[in-house]
């Protein structure tokens, strides 16, 4: 058994453990409250951006001529995966989850026969996955200087993945990250964004024609780049709140967690204390019997 | 029978501006300022930098805009840009730090016409409100 020391020096290790774990949970609540809320506030741009992407795209009649960034490259050969995770630990499943959706999606396009490149956002994500797909990390993109996410980063990583269409470099784009439904549930998402995929919301559909001005190409084609940038802004968005929500989860895991240990540690305390005490007045008693 | 439709601006960040008593909106779209009323054709179109004047019932208001893309639709007025700056509050410092990226951006051998010209633009339009 360990001594009453030790166990002296345990339950405060565990006491300031647990300080640690409940401040962070702290600072994680009240950055949540304001991810969420930008998250929130970014949902109309990217809907309605969505939105006249899928109008145009109804509108145009010449579909072969479209741009590639929405009717893709005619191949499905290489494939590019963006996988955005966070850029610190600590915050539960939230990366685990993202890397493996990702991993599960690598597996399905190894067995088709596909090639892979990937492209990592967050350095937690990059840690992880350069163990096993270390030589199919083309790039590694981090924001760990920027406080929150802004449309300023996003537009870096979407030019990056727009240059490298351009190079013909990958056919098709699917981007990582996590939903955020609420503080205790992010959902991982696989989304591809290149080609555009403009089938699976036809309740959208509008009937109406529109005037284009200038035509419907030239918008596309300035338009697409954009609703790139968008919607991967709107992923980081998703992201941060997804990571404060997670961290939060976690760390009030964690404080409880240490709350219990702490219990039971001073249970076993006390009840050593009591044997020791008990031990020397058996040995004070018997003592006085000899005399 | 009113005469009024719908705005929305929204910025990447928020929603930047949602009023439903505009009498008549003037955008600088891509070929020209536009006007638009109530019944206007839906259209969609690119903005180019300027300047974008919302009369409505409580006054009227100026935006500075540097890109975006506008649709009408149903008597609703959508604008999607991602800088976007109410002239009354606009500081001058800060008109004329964006004038210096925007000269700065000219002298750039590099960049396209098209990217040239919208830079010009942008300086005119800001010496303008300057």
């Amino acid at each position: 058994m360990a001594s009453l020391d030790d166990l002296k020096k345990r339950i405060t290790s565990v006491k300031s453990t647990q300080k640690i774990t409940k401040a962070m949970k702290m600072v994680a609540a009240a950055k949540l409250k304001r991810a969420q809320d930008s998250a929130e506030k970014g949902r109309p741009y990217s809907q309605k951006m969505n939105n006249i992407i899928l109008n145009l795209s109804n509108g145009i009649s010449d579909k072969s001529n479209a741009p590639k960034l929405l009717s893709g490259t005619g191949n499905e050969r290489i494939h590019l995966c963006v996988v955005m995770t966070s850029d610190r630990g600590l915050c539960g499943g939230f990366n685990a989850n993202i890397i493996k959706k990702a991993k599960s999606y690598f597996l399905k396009l190894k067995e088709e026969g596909k090639e892979l490149k990937i492209i990592t956002v967050g350095s937690k994500g990059n840690d992880q996955l350069k163990r096993v797909y270390g030589d199919k990390i083309i790039e590694n993109i981090s924001f760990k200087d920027s406080k929150n996410a802004n449309y300023f980063d996003a537009e870096k990583v979407g030019k990056t993945i727009i240059e490298r269409f351009q190079k013909e470099e990958f056919d098709i784009c699917t981007i990582f990250y996590n939903q955020f439904k609420n503080v205790i549930t992010q959902i991982p998402q696989a989304q591809q964004i290149i080609p555009l995929n403009t089938e699976n919301n036809n309740e959208n559909k509008s009937e109406e024609s529109y005037e284009f001005e200038p035509d419907e190409d030239e918008i596309l084609s300035n338009l697409l780049p954009k609703n790139i940038s968008t919607q991967i802004f709107k992923a980081m968005l998703e992201n941060s709140a997804s990571e404060q929500g997670a961290r939060m989860s976690a760390m009030d895991n964690a404080t409880r967690n240490a709350g219990e240990m702490v219990d039971k540690l001073t249970i076993e305390y006390n009840r050593s204390r009591q044997a020791a005490i008990t031990k020397e007045l058996i040995e004070i008693i018997s003592g006085a019997e000899s005399l | 029978m009113s005469e009024e439709f719908k705005i929305d601006i929204v910025n990447p960040e928020k929603s930047f501006l949602s009023k439903e008593d505009i009498i008549e909106a003037v955008v600088p779209a891509y070929e020209g300022e536009m006007g638009i009323l109530k019944d206007h054709i839906p259209i969609i179109s690119f903005l180019k930098p300027g300047i974008i004047k919302i009369k409505s019932k409580s006054g009227e208001d100026s935006y500075y805009v540097e890109d975006g893309i506008i649709e009408f639709k149903n008597n609703n007025l959508t604008v999607l840009t991602s800088s976007i700056f109410n002239l009354k509050n606009m500081e001058k410092n800060k008109i004329q730090e964006l004038l210096k990226i925007a000269e700065e951006e000219t002298n750039n051998i590099e960049i396209s016409d098209q990217t040239k010209y919208l830079t010009e633009q942008k300086i005119n339009v800001l010496r303008s409100i300057n």
